[in-house]
């Protein structure tokens, strides 16, 4: 059994906490314990039915209010597949929290309402999935039972978001109509709508390929921690331990450390449970070589052949988070990129985008919560920097503010040239 | 069928692989880390990632078991047995002692869950840990599933669900300031079938008392309560053995058992994939206190 890991995005009220209520209810991932709380709590406030967002919302303020505050993280499974929803909220800090979670999603779910169509919304969401490089997305043209389940509204919407996306980096793009509310091409095939003859968004979820997503072919493998034990029987032993960021680890492979440009073999791949033969994402092993380098945590281990930049300057698209500070030119901050932890000043913001119109805005000098700009910063020690588009892995950083120690911002590395 | 078709990891070893990543960076980035250690399943589990993640180095830092003074014997048995089997320092904070001292006082209903948080509190200040590692799974919680895996913490151990880090990729901030300290759950991912399955996978040992097993119990608020020294039965709650076994195991005053005729892994497994309730509500007194109890202590510092 694998995992498939999916982020929801919609706008207020288009019914998204229904459809992952929906989906943990006919996949009865829903206990009874939790359903008895949220018919006593509904019963309460004198609401007419049970209220399902009640089963996502989990904070008190969020109850209060009605809405959704932050990210939360939901599981459920099916003898298929087990799947881990990053559920962000439509409401405020959107972009924040979409990128968030985003950035670890295998697919980007996507809701509208089919009476109001396509709005702004929409297309900030399907930006931010292209964004992200999240590799499939997942148009849910929800409550078709408010248009009588009508074929034309759909095509229409379908046809509308097809023709936008086409200007976005979406590898694949599926789009389904269903009724959050009925259950129609949730879990199983609707008898409502015999001119849709694609899959219930479950058996989507369930059968989408992931697998092919990870780059397998750019060895990566940032060192993140030197192994040494300190006792008689491990006298000399010095591993480099790690998560494979790209690429196939194989004992004998002729490898090569950066910054320091060393070479040498891989003497061996080891784990706690003994030698494995091979190494690829996401595992977590411990790589030791044939020669005796100094490799410390921050360095990369590569191929000599195929090998990141390690560059001081960088061009990165910057997501930011903070609402306490804005990104400044001239400021500096920490950033984290794989093991490597340095510091750095923002030499230039080259635009700023308005991610409803992709207009960018070369004026601008600074970037606030929300908002989206390419800029290009300078570190204090290289960096072993891939385009974001070839592994998000090591194409992505965060940026920390040194005095406050806030995230405050999420940074995706440019192609190079482009 | 091959064994490894497109480089494919089960989603147990997927969520092993990150359970490591996790523990190995705040070990390269915290000087004084610390795992909350009290002998139940997940810490169990947390203490075989913590070997993998620096094998064939020992475990590179101490536990911790704050220890309320009402824990099931098998389990504080298991607990010092498997930290002497690992070789790794185990430190107690005990709320009894604390009590005996007059810093914490026995509430009237003589649970003692709310108190354990200053014992906590003290003792992290007591041995400087800046990085805690606690056991807690997302699942377990409607207030858990919003925490993020590294969760800051002020100098008062508060959590503040308003404010916290955006967390990104596998990228952790784990920058504090002196005082404040992180909280890390490695196994935030995991579900409580995850979790078994692994027990199941490894071959790891657990207390038996997590296998079904004849015991004097009660009922109280339709849960069935074992009767212990802190738990004892009022007038009208009639006394009898049942065969029963504990999905979780906390302080003995608030941990009830269910009835399961589960004596191994195997069943445990098949009998948490088809269970109708949570792991919390069919198990824990102290989370129908409100509908936000476990955020609430959370807020006052409480894992």
């Amino acid at each position: 059994m694998d995992i498939l890991r999916f982020a929801t995005a919609g706008s207020v009220d288009d019914g998204k906490s229904t459809l992952i209520g929906r989906l943990l209810f006919d996949t009865k991932t829903v206990f009874e314990d939790q359903l008895d709380a949220v018919e006593r709590v509904s019963r309460d406030r004198g609401e007419d039915y049970t209220n399902l967002a009640l089963l996502t919302d989990g904070l008190r303020a969020e109850r209060e209010q009605g809405i959704t505050i932050d990210v939360a993280y939901r599981y459920f499974a099916t003898p298929k597949r087990k799947f881990i929803i990053a559920d962000t909220p439509g409401h405020i800090q959107y972009t924040r929290n979409m990128v968030t979670g985003a950035s670890t999603a295998d697919l980007a779910l996507v809701l509208v309402d089919a009476r109001k169509g396509l709005v702004e919304q929409s297309r900030r969401h399907a930006f931010l999935a292209s964004l992200l490089q999240v590799p499939h997305l997942v148009l849910c043209v929800n409550k078709m039972d408010l248009v009588d389940y009508s074929q034309e509204t759909f095509d229409a919407i379908a046809h509308e978001f097809t023709q936008f996306a086409a200007k976005l980096r979406i590898p694949d793009l599926t789009i389904i109509p269903v009724s959050a509310l009925k259950g129609d091409n949730v879990v199983s095939r609707s008898d409502n709508m015999p001119w849709y003859d694609g899959s219930s968004l479950l058996h989507h979820l369930e059968n989408v390929h992931v697998a092919s997503d990870r780059n397998l072919v750019d060895v990566r493998f940032p060192v993140q921690y030197v192994i040494r034990p300190m006792s008689d029987d491990w006298h000399d032993y010095r591993g480099y331990a790690g998560q494979v960021a790209g690429g196939v680890l194989k004992k004998g492979d002729e490898v090569l450390v950066l910054p320091s440009g060393f070479t040498s073999r891989i003497a061996s791949v080891e784990t706690a449970d003994g030698e494995v033969d091979e190494a690829y994402p996401p595992m977590s092993v411990t790589v030791r070589l044939e020669d005796e380098i100094d490799i410390s945590r921050g360095d990369m281990i590569c191929r000599p052949h195929n090998q990141p930049t390690p560059t001081q300057d960088v061009d990165a698209m910057i997501c930011w988070m903070d609402e306490s500070a804005q990104l400044q030119t001239g400021r500096k901050y920490v950033i984290k990129h794989t093991t490597r932890t340095a510091r750095c000043i923002v030499k230039d913001l080259q635009y700023r985008l308005d991610i409803n119109s992709l207009h960018r805005d070369e004026e601008a000098g600074t970037l606030a919560l929300n908002e989206i700009g390419r800029v290009r910063l300078r570190s204090t020690v290289p960096l072993m920097a891939d385009a974001y588009s070839r592994n998000r892995t090591t194409g992505g950083f965060i940026l920390i503010d040194e005095a406050t120690n806030r995230t405050v911002g999420a940074g995706m590395i440019a192609d190079s040239g482009r | 069928m091959t064994d490894t078709p497109n480089y494919q990891l089960s989603q147990l070893r997927v969520l092993e692989a990150e359970s490591i990543h996790i523990m190995r960076e705040v070990v390269a980035e915290f000087e004084r880390p610390v795992l909350l250690f009290s002998g139940g399943k997940d810490s169990i589990v947390m203490l075989r990632i913590a070997q993998k993640a620096f094998h064939p180095a020992r475990i590179p830092f101490a536990v911790m078991h704050v220890d309320t003074g009402h824990n099931f014997e098998e389990v504080l048995a298991f607990r010092d047995k498997r930290a002497k089997e690992l070789g790794v320092q185990l430190i107690v904070a005990s709320v009894q002692e604390a009590i005996d001292n007059g810093s914490v006082s026995e509430p009237p209903d003589g649970t003692r869950n709310r108190i354990q948080t200053p014992v906590l509190l003290d003792a992290i200040d007591k041995h400087r840990f800046n990085a805690i590692f606690g056991g807690a799974r997302r699942d377990e919680d409607k207030a858990r599933a919003k925490e993020r895996i590294f969760s800051y913490r002020d100098e008062f151990g508060q959590w503040d669900p308003k404010n916290q880090r955006p967390e990104l990729w596998n990228l952790y901030n784990g920058r504090v300031h002196v005082g404040d300290s992180m909280r890390v759950f490695p196994l935030s991912n995991w579900t409580e079938l995850d979790i078994w399955q692994y027990i199941s996978e490894e071959g790891i040992e657990i207390p038996s008392i997590y296998y079904a097993h004849d015991r004097e119990t009660f009922v109280r608020d339709n849960m069935v309560y074992a009767v212990h020294d802190v738990c004892r039965p009022k007038a009208g709650e009639e006394v009898s053995v049942r065969r029963v076994r504990y999905r979780t195991v906390g302080d003995a005053s608030l941990t009830a058992a269910v009835e399961s005729d589960a004596d191994t892994v195997e069943k445990v497994i098949e009998e948490v994939s088809t269970t109708r309730i949570t792991e919390r509500g069919a198990t824990r007194g102290d989370d129908k206190f409100s509908e936000a109890s476990m955020e609430d202590r959370k807020r006052e510092g409480y894992f």
